[in-house]
């Protein structure tokens, strides 16, 4: 579902992302771990084409990135109708209720009407569990609420791909586990995932496949079993380390 | 001539802290035998005005009279400087003793001032353009839009006759020059001043004959009765050895009205004036008394002012906060030159004086062939002078929107332009609610200024009110609190759309 081959992006001479190529099967649930600025978090975005890139592919379905200039926004349109991103601090709009925040790009960018994008807003705000605040703002929302509407608000658009940035970072740990049951529920219905996480619970519990990711580079890939039982890259073992003590 | 009428604050304030002056200025003034005369430089040819080679010498017939009468009377002439709406109390404050400028000899002026013998008499010139066929009195002009000096005689028979529209101009350049590209139809000023500035004019002609009758006097206070005799003796004097005729042809002013006058003042009808005027009406005193006559300041103010400078506001704003929006978005978003356009756009409008732009859009625009009525040059005007500080308000309020706001609508799938005008633009309107009920309230008190584009609102009222009773503090008073009142409903409506509109946590909680 998502192919990338020899990804490469430059800060000046720093090489942000260093030839990163992995794959994810559809409906697999992919999670990256690593240190902070490790690259992961602009991994995610070169992924939605929030961040071009200098070297190398991305595939997602049938959908070529190309961030090259003059390839023009409507491709970028294309792309993020596929890919759904949750960012870390939500982002969600404050003059906007709940389900105004969801039916916002429906309407915009699909032309859908008014009653359709209501209807589709309140199933979805029903289904992370915010049926009973519809008419709720961003503000009157706990942050576990407020992500949540994030998530419904990236899935209006029916992509195929969801994307995570740090999704348990704004979280108590009584919230992660229905965070967990959302995210295992869209895998069962067939959505490819993939999450960007400090969190080594969260990556042990809920991937199909992990990435290491040190220096721009992912220097390991494999199954949690593998990743956290027998790392085979001496850094993979210094990081675990630093992080389960 | 006569512009900028509008009454500065610190001659307000003098009114209230100079009313002993008056009697020791006099004192002060006669030993010393200096002959102390009030006019108005601005005022123009043929009166007074400044000598085109020196600027800071003042010439004209006036001047030329009263250096003769001095010189009659074995006195010194002293010129005082004053604004011409201003030269009746600026002679009972006693900063001169006669005031000379044009002052037409009638019954209201008596009531407050004596004049002497008149020194000049003519008629209302009426002008037209020169391919005007109709147009010869003023019965011709029903219907007629019809251009004319604030506060003169000419606008007074005007009004007595009606069923026109009468446009009253500070500056008698500006009425001739709106006659010739046809925002007038007929302007009637005084025949001297037609002569000067109509009959050069090569796109005008004159209609007809001189209408009516008129007398220039020289004004004095009513409790000087021995200056009064002396002026008199004197005009007199050069009426008869013949040096005031010879001033008037040097002028090219001599006609058959001041010939029959000088007739008529040398035969003998000899008409004091002091009998006509009356000691000054004792100020009210009662507060019965005082708020009477506030009250009869509020309808023409209600009726005439209040809807204009309402109208004028509320379509300026409009105006300024469309165009302030577009020029905020093309500086922030649009490709480099016309970023630039925008940029450059705000210094400009927000850079040169109000009142400059409003004198270009009225009477320059004309010369490039875009006439505008008085009431959309004032919302233009204001308009775009507005749109600058908006547009530098919206920005201000569009790059407080937190960057993430952006990426999240991007990330949805709206286009760029999408996202500004669903998600960036709506949030930044609401977060500059407070500055802009600030230039609001701002436009709506320097709508007084398009009272020099002879709009008629709330600030001409009152500039007309209390020149007419000579009350510039009533009429002063009353005009701000009808300023304050209007104001106030629409900052209670600010407050009450910040409230409602208002976004709480605009910044999501970071981990």
């Amino acid at each position: 579902m998502i192919t990338v081959e020899r990804l490469t992006k430059y800060y000046g001479k720093i090489r942000g992302l260093d030839e990163v190529s992995f794959r994810v099967a559809p409906a697999q649930l992919t999670v990256v771990i690593g240190p902070s600025g490790g690259g992961k978090s602009t991994l995610l975005r070169c992924l939605n084409g929030l961040e071009d890139f200098d070297e190398g592919r991305v595939r997602i379905g049938s959908f070529e990135v190309d961030v090259r200039p003059g390839q023009g926004q409507s491709g970028l349109t294309r792309l993020r109708e596929e890919v759904g991103l949750v960012f870390q601090s939500f982002n969600l709009f404050p003059h906007l209720t709940a389900q105004a925040n969801v039916q916002l790009a429906p309407r915009v960018v699909k032309g859908m009407a008014a009653a359709e994008s209501a209807a589709l807003a309140r199933d979805l705000l029903d289904k992370v569990g915010l049926g009973e605040r519809l008419d709720a703002y961003p503000h009157q929302l706990s942050g576990g609420q407020q992500q949540r509407a994030a998530i419904a608000r990236a899935l209006a658009m029916a992509p195929r791909v969801m994307l995570y940035d740090e999704p348990t970072s704004a979280l108590d740990s009584a919230l992660v586990g229905e965070l967990i049951r959302i995210m295992r529920q869209l895998a069962d219905d067939g959505m490819t995932q993939m999450v960007v996480t400090h969190d080594l619970a969260l990556a042990r519990e809920l991937a199909d496949q992990v990435l290491v990711m040190i220096d721009g580079q992912v220097i390991e890939t494999g199954t949690p079993a593998e990743i956290f039982a027998a790392p085979r890259e001496a850094r993979t073992r210094e990081f675990l380390g630093r992080y389960l003590a | 001539m006569r512009r900028l009428r509008t009454i500065p604050g610190w001659f307000i304030l003098l009114l209230l802290l100079a009313g002993d002056c008056r009697r020791a200025g006099a004192q002060e003034l006669s030993p010393r035998r200096d002959l102390a005369w009030g006019g108005d430089a601005e005022g123009g040819a043929p009166y007074l005005l400044p000598d085109p080679e020196s600027p800071r010498r003042i010439i004209g017939f006036e001047v030329d009279l009263m250096e003769a009468l001095a010189r009659q009377l074995g006195r010194r002439q002293v010129f005082v400087q004053n604004q011409w709406d201003g030269l009746i109390p600026g002679l009972l404050r006693g900063n001169y003793d006669l005031a000379v400028n044009g002052l037409e000899i009638t019954a209201d002026r008596r009531q407050r001032i004596a004049f002497s013998i008149p020194y000049y008499a003519c008629g209302e010139q009426l002008s037209v353009r020169q391919d005007e066929p109709g147009l010869r009195s003023l019965t011709d002009l029903r219907g007629h839009t019809v251009g004319t000096l604030k506060f003169s005689l000419a606008q007074r028979m005007l009004e007595e006759q009606g069923a026109m529209e009468i446009r009253a101009y500070e500056n008698q350049n500006n009425a001739y020059d709106d006659l010739a590209i046809g925002r007038l139809d007929a302007v009637l000023m005084d025949w001297p001043i037609a002569i000067y500035y109509s009959r050069p004019n090569p796109a005008l002609k004159f209609a007809g004959e001189p209408i009516g009758y008129l007398e220039y006097g020289i004004g004095l206070r009513p409790d000087d009765p021995a200056l009064l005799r002396e002026v008199n003796d004197g005009l007199r004097q050069m009426m008869r050895n013949g040096e005031l005729r010879r001033i008037y042809e040097q002028w090219g002013i001599w006609n058959e009205e001041t010939a029959q006058l000088f007739k008529r003042q040398l035969e003998g009808a000899s008409t004091e004036s002091l009998a006509g005027a009356r000691p000054l009406p004792t100020p009210p005193v009662s507060w019965r008394d005082r708020l009477t006559r506030l009250g009869r300041y509020l309808s023409p103010m209600l009726r005439q002012g209040v809807p204009m400078t309402l109208l004028i506001s509320i379509l300026g704003m409009s105006l300024a906060m469309g165009v302030g929006l577009v020029i905020a978005l093309v500086n922030l978003y649009g490709r480099r030159p016309f970023a630039f356009l925008a940029r450059l756009y705000v210094e400009v409008f927000r850079g040169t004086p109000l009142l400059i732009q409003l004198y270009l859009i009225f009477y320059g625009l004309p010369n490039v062939g875009i006439r505008l009525s008085p009431l959309a040059a004032a919302v233009i005007g204001l308009g775009l002078n507005y749109a600058a500080y908006e547009a530098e308000n919206y920005r201000a309020g569009i790059l407080a929107i937190p960057h993430g706001q952006l990426e999240a609508a991007l990330s949805l799938g709206l286009t760029r332009y999408q996202a500004l005008r669903h998600v960036i633009v709506p949030q930044a309107l609401r977060l500059v609610i407070p500055p802009v009920t600030n230039d609001f309230i701002a436009l709506f008190k320097d709508s007084s200024i398009v009272s020099v584009i002879t709009m008629v609102e709330l600030t001409k009222v009152y500039g007309q009110l209390a020149a007419t009773y000579y009350d510039y503090i009533g009429a002063g008073l009353v005009a701000a609190l009808l300023y304050l009142l209007m104001g106030l409903p629409f900052v209670r409506l600010a407050r009450w759309a910040e409230r409602r509109y208002r976004i709480v946590g605009a910044r999501n909680p970071a981990a």
